[in-house]
């Protein structure tokens, strides 16, 4: 959910208005704010899952430090998406484990 | 403009306060920030700072801000952003990512201002999506203008958990109560006020139990705690709430000055391990400065103040400035500092200050 108005800081500055595919899925977005910032405002809260055990993660630290916004973009896992612009036309896919999509299962190598 | 002589870590307030000072003595400074904008969290502080005329008191910390960056400018620092220091090694040698390569600059001086981290708190449901930090909210609603949830729980009543539940509230979310592990409230009496007036509880010697939710946090079971910190039987409690925000205080952002070899203290005055530093903020080594929640976790008023004093030490250490001159401005500053450091918050960080300062004279 955006705010729109607030008491301090007043209305948000109008920006340019882009989409993101997200999971396949159209995802309204303002260039340069952040990635998470736009799934949030989306109403997307689970941005990846561990490797051993399929634990959903979200945003923790929102700022760059705890690695648990991290999801794939443009086709590179590990991008922490609280920190990384949000660009027209980026494909963003939530990330299972420390590399990819489902597709990825060797969990003996991986921990969370 | 040639070669950098002096490179600060952080753009925050501590370090862009020490870049500008250094710059305007006369020496080449660049600010390494792995942001796309300088002002550390300074853009965050939508609330109104304390302290007297001379610390900017009525002053928002947005607006404080952007006079930084402004001044920064007018001093001629460079600031290279989306810029990574990711190592510190001998011969005073920094190594960046910028992009898509690294590089790794020498310089005379290093200004560590790498600021802070927020504390976790481990219980079961704490690595739910919608358990986050204080200060990830604040950045959440006061940077990017988005709300992490509807309806949240605060746990800790410092400042930052007062000041960040009242910020939640002035965005437009509930917060249904805030918990507090201690039999007191250790923010300001001010803020407390507030946020009571705005009808959240403060619900002392209380604790976050667990939280609960498929996928995401759904409730928080919250319970009062007796004098050993354990749950008191019965006084379990189940929250609706889809956020759980985490107050519970900052570490020191040190792993640049351990890489460096800087000697450290155990201070948990100050938030734990601190890079041991001296009047002028140089660290154990030569050249190596610390500035801001680095050199321990106070504020941001603090912060700048003390980035000034490591900018003109290390503009005197240049030689731009005679001891004389520097000697003079760096007494102001002292000053400042230690109007700073007074009553029930500030006093003891004073100390602690001073026990730093005592084991830098035993090296």
């Amino acid at each position: 959910m955006r705010i729109e108005d607030h008491p301090i800081l007043g209305k948000t500055e109008r920006r340019e208005r882009i989409t993101l595919k997200v999971d396949g899925a159209a995802v309204p977005a303002f260039e340069g704010e952040a990635i998470a910032a736009a799934l949030i405002a989306s109403g997307r809260r689970v941005f990846r899952y561990t490797a051993k055990r399929r634990e959903p993660r979200g945003v923790f630290c929102a700022l760059g430090r705890c690695t648990d916004c991290m999801m794939i973009v443009n086709g590179q896992p590990n991008v922490r998406t609280c920190v990384t612009p949000a660009r027209d036309g980026m494909v963003i896919q939530t990330q299972v484990g420390r590399r990819g999509g489902e597709a990825t299962h060797d969990l003996e190598t991986e921990n969370s | 403009m040639g070669k950098s002589e002096i490179y600060v870590v952080g753009g925050g307030a501590a370090g862009m306060a020490a870049a500008i000072e250094a710059a305007r003595a006369g020496a080449k400074v660049t600010v390494i920030d792995e942001n796309e904008q300088p002002g550390g969290q300074l853009f965050k502080q939508i609330h109104k700072f304390f302290g007297s005329g001379v610390h900017r008191a009525g002053t928002r910390g947005v607006q404080i801000g952007r006079d930084l960056l402004k001044e920064a400018e007018e001093a001629g620092v460079k600031t290279r952003l989306n810029t990574v220091a990711y190592g510190i090694y001998p011969g005073k040698r920094l190594g960046l990512i910028c992009g898509d390569h690294t590089e790794e600059p020498a310089s005379p001086i290093i200004i560590l201002a790498t600021g802070a981290s927020e504390n976790a708190l481990a219980f079961p449901g704490w690595t739910l999506p919608g358990v986050m930090g204080a200060g990830a909210t604040q950045t959440l609603i006061n940077i990017n203008r988005v709300l992490p949830g509807r309806r949240a729980l605060m746990v800790g009543a410092g400042n930052v958990g007062l000041i960040v539940t009242y910020q939640l509230l002035q965005a437009g979310a509930d917060v249904a109560a805030i918990v507090e592990g201690l039999p007191y409230i250790g923010g300001y009496g001010v803020h407390a006020s507030k946020v009571r007036r705005a009808g959240v509880p403060i619900l002392t010697s209380h604790t976050v139990l667990r939280a609960e939710g498929d996928e995401t946090v759904e409730r928080a079971v919250i319970a009062q705690m007796d004098e050993k910190w354990q749950p008191v039987v019965d006084t379990e409690e189940v929250l609706e709430v889809d956020t759980i925000c985490l107050a519970v205080g900052l570490s020191p952002l040190a792993e640049l000055a351990w890489m460096a070899g800087c000697r450290f203290s155990y201070l948990p005055a100050l938030g734990g391990w601190v890079p041991v530093h001296d009047e002028n903020m140089e660290s154990s080594l030569q050249g190596i400065y610390v500035a801001g929640d680095l050199a321990g976790i106070e504020e941001a008023s603090t912060a700048m103040e003390e980035g000034r004093l490591a900018g003109l030490s290390a503009a005197e250490a240049l030689g731009y400035l005679s001891v004389e001159t520097a000697e003079a401005r760096k007494i102001e500053v002292r000053e400042r500092l230690a109007a700073l450091r007074i009553g029930s918050f500030g006093g003891g960080r004073a100390i602690a200050k001073r026990e730093l300062l005592r084991a830098t004279c035993k090296k």
